[in-house]
């Protein structure tokens, strides 16, 4: 039975950004099939141009409302490694603790407020408080952590205003270190009134599999489930990683015509970064509360379902709560001390790398003798999986194509909401058109 | 029952989107808030989409012509319209660019590939620049309590007050150092305040994200940065930062 089906979603809801979904199949034969970028570009990398480098994080945090602690962070280590600036240990713990503060709230937001909806089958999160209304309570909890976290290191919850190089502006007392924590552990309850709801729905994550390239971080001094520092890995690597220097060698951006963000290729024609990739290479350093997560969800290193990238979220909200409930006891039986680095500005030209929450995410500056930005090279994690959600579609649409128009909208719509992308960091998403 | 409430669309242009992010850190309260309205499109965090609006709340700059024709839209329809976040407000960082020649800013960014037609843009705007705005929840990102008055406000037909009084009135009644006095660029005195100093707070300076005030102390700065022995350069380079007003930065001369 031959029939003609046209959905059209112009800008993709419920995630940060615009996308379109452009779908054609005509006869059962598709003839169109596209993942697009629609964001305006805001060229970052042109504006940060002549700019001294103590403006640097503040122009570059705007990249991401979502991640701009990540964005601060990547281009602070840039600057220093740049300026060969050292920076001390307790500076390094409190920049990790600030780092998980943001993978929390921002995960938390993706799993409760953007992705949760369409596994209860509600369109936000304000109907699903009368259908689960302790989920919510929970989540809306944790996120209100997560954010009174950021608060307290970064001085704001959104846009850090302490983080400068060599260290902080001002840091929180050990009390409010010490309240912090406490806190924490009763977040690590909430996250699992979390896990409980959603084992429950696992029937609604929908059973897709495709083999690729997952990419990310791995720290082997000490072994670490890293977000912060290390070298690139992939699962087509063997074990050799790349230093994060080279990571050109890695993304090998491109510009496609189907979008305004660039695309990026390296073993394959795409890979995979974010929470699944992180996992996929680097479980068995996760804390033991997260493996627990895992376990109940059946989440195995080797996973190529990318609808489960939100699972992995979740356990990593595990892991950075309770790894972060012990980081705090270590700075507080040292206890605090102040720090300061001098910085003198020198010429110089460095990469700085971390783990966005979306995955990850290189900055590249390149420095005059006075400090001054002469040219940047920003890689997001959103770009390196456009051409993976795409290669996903390619998929999976002639797998679901005889469930009719209304389940591949549903099905395409929370294939791109798993990876949980961040478009405006991309340069906005999301119309799909479908005709069969 | 829902058709006496307000209709409120909330749209996002050229942005980070963290100041719909700070709706949404409204927490407990959001449900609340949105109960007072009826909320038809929220692209961020609901799936309804509409075109039938009384408050249309606008974040983000205007980069394309696009863009333009999409916001006349909005402001056809909508009866008030808010800028929300200093990208709408004066441009933000997104001003940055129209320092520079708009196809080397591509050229930068895209390479050869910079005269591709999807990859247009323009000279960055306020949606001030574009479109009538009827009221202005500055910031960046902006503050969730103001958002919420503001709201509130109009809500029950009230005019919002939002301070004109400099940042540095805040600072000072926090009791903070002056930032001047450990060698820092801190537009205070001359930027709009009801952010409660939370930068200089931190001890960081003030950079500009809420504009400035409507009748700024041009030469009380000129003071200041005779007294610290800064140049008119270095004070207008920190200016520029935000957008705040190219005009406001020629007047310092």
């Amino acid at each position: 039975m031959s029939k003609n089906i046209k959905i059209n979603v112009k800008h993709i809801t419920r995630v940060e950004g615009h996308g379109d979904i452009v779908v054609n199949v005509n006869n059962g034969k598709i003839e169109k099939l596209q993942w697009k970028v629609v964001e305006a570009p805001r060229f970052f990398e042109a504006m940060v141009r002549n700019r001294s480098y103590e403006d640097i994080q503040l122009i570059v945090s705007r990249i991401c409302g979502i991640c701009s602690i990540t964005h601060s962070l990547a281009s602070t280590k840039a600057i220093e490694k740049a300026m060969g600036i050292e920076v001390p240990e307790q500076t390094d713990i409190i920049r990790i603790l600030m780092h998980y503060s943001e993978q929390l709230q921002s995960h938390i937001l993706h799993i409760g407020y953007l992705a949760a909806p369409d596994f209860f089958g509600v369109p936000s999160i304000v109907p699903l408080a009368t259908k689960a209304g302790e989920v919510v309570k929970a989540i809306i909890r944790a996120h209100r952590t997560a954010n009174q976290w950021s608060d307290l290191i970064a001085g704001r919850t959104t846009h850090p205003v302490t983080i400068k190089p060599g260290g902080f502006t001002v840091i929180p007392t050990e009390k409010q270190f010490r309240e912090l924590q406490e806190s924490l552990k009763q977040t690590m309850t909430e996250l699992d009134t979390v896990a409980n709801a959603m084992v429950n729905i696992t029937d609604k994550i929908p059973k897709f599999e495709r083999e690729t390239e997952y990419v990310s971080l791995k720290q082997e001094k000490p072994p670490t489930y890293t977000f912060y520092h290390g070298d690139i890995i992939s699962t087509d690597c063997n074990g050799q990683t790349v230093d994060v220097g080279n990571w050109h060698e890695v993304a090998n951006e491109y510009v496609s015509e189907q979008s305004t963000a660039k695309w990026t290729k390296w073993h394959r024609d795409a890979y995979a970064v974010g929470a699944l990739a992180r996992f996929n290479n680097n479980a068995d350093l996760l804390s033991p509360a997260a493996k627990n997560i895992a376990k109940k969800f059946c989440l195995e290193k080797g996973c190529c379902n990318p609808y489960m990238n939100t699972i992995a979220q979740l356990v990593e909200c595990a892991h950075v709560v309770e790894t972060s409930i012990e980081m705090i006891d270590k700075l507080l039986t040292k206890g605090l001390t102040e720090e300061h680095v001098i910085v003198k500005p020198k010429a110089g030209k460095a990469t700085g790398c971390v783990e966005a929450p979306r995955g990850i995410l290189f900055h590249e500056y390149e420095f005059d003798k006075n400090g001054n930005c002469i040219a940047a090279d920003i890689c997001i994690p959103t770009n390196q999986n456009h051409a993976n959600i795409q290669k996903d579609f390619e998929k999976l649409l002639p797998e679901i194509i005889e469930q009719g128009q209304e389940a591949v909208r549903c099905k395409l719509e929370m294939l791109v909401r798993a990876y949980d992308p961040c478009i405006s960091c991309s340069t906005h998403i999301l119309d799909v058109q479908f005709t069969k | 029952m829902s058709s006496s409430k307000p209709r409120v669309g909330i749209f996002d242009f050229a942005c980070c989107e963290g100041c719909q992010l700070q709706i949404v850190n409204l927490e407990e309260e959001l449900p609340e808030l949105v109960s007072a309205v009826d909320v038809v499109e929220w692209r961020e965090a609901i799936s309804d989409q509409s075109d039938e609006y009384d408050i249309a709340i606008i974040e983000g700059s205007i980069t394309r012509a696009s863009d333009e024709e999409r916001l006349r839209t909005i402001r056809k329809t909508a009866k008030i319209l808010v800028a929300l976040g200093a990208c709408a407000t004066i441009g933000g960082v997104n001003k940055l660019k129209n320092n520079f020649e708009m196809q080397d800013v591509k050229k930068c960014v895209y390479g050869k590939d910079a005269d591709m037609p999807h990859l247009d843009s323009s000279p960055t705007k306020a949606i001030d620049e574009v479109v009538k705005v009827d009221y202005k929840i500055h910031g960046c990102p902006i503050d969730r309590d103001e958002f919420k008055y503001v709201m509130q406000s109009l809500l029950i037909g009230k005019k919002p007050e939002i301070p004109e009084y400099p940042v540095c009135v805040e600072c000072k009644a926090k009791g903070n150092p002056c930032l001047w006095d450990y060698g820092q660029v801190c537009l205070g005195p001359i930027i709009r305040a009801g952010c409660g100093a939370r930068c200089p707070s931190s001890g960081f300076r003030c950079f500009g994200c809420r504009g400035y005030v409507d009748d700024p102390n041009l030469n009380a700065a000129k003071d200041v940065i005779e007294k610290y022995g800064l140049t008119v350069e270095e004070l207008k380079s920190k200016m520029v930062l935000f957008g705040s007003g190219a005009s406001a930065t020629q007047d310092c001369e």
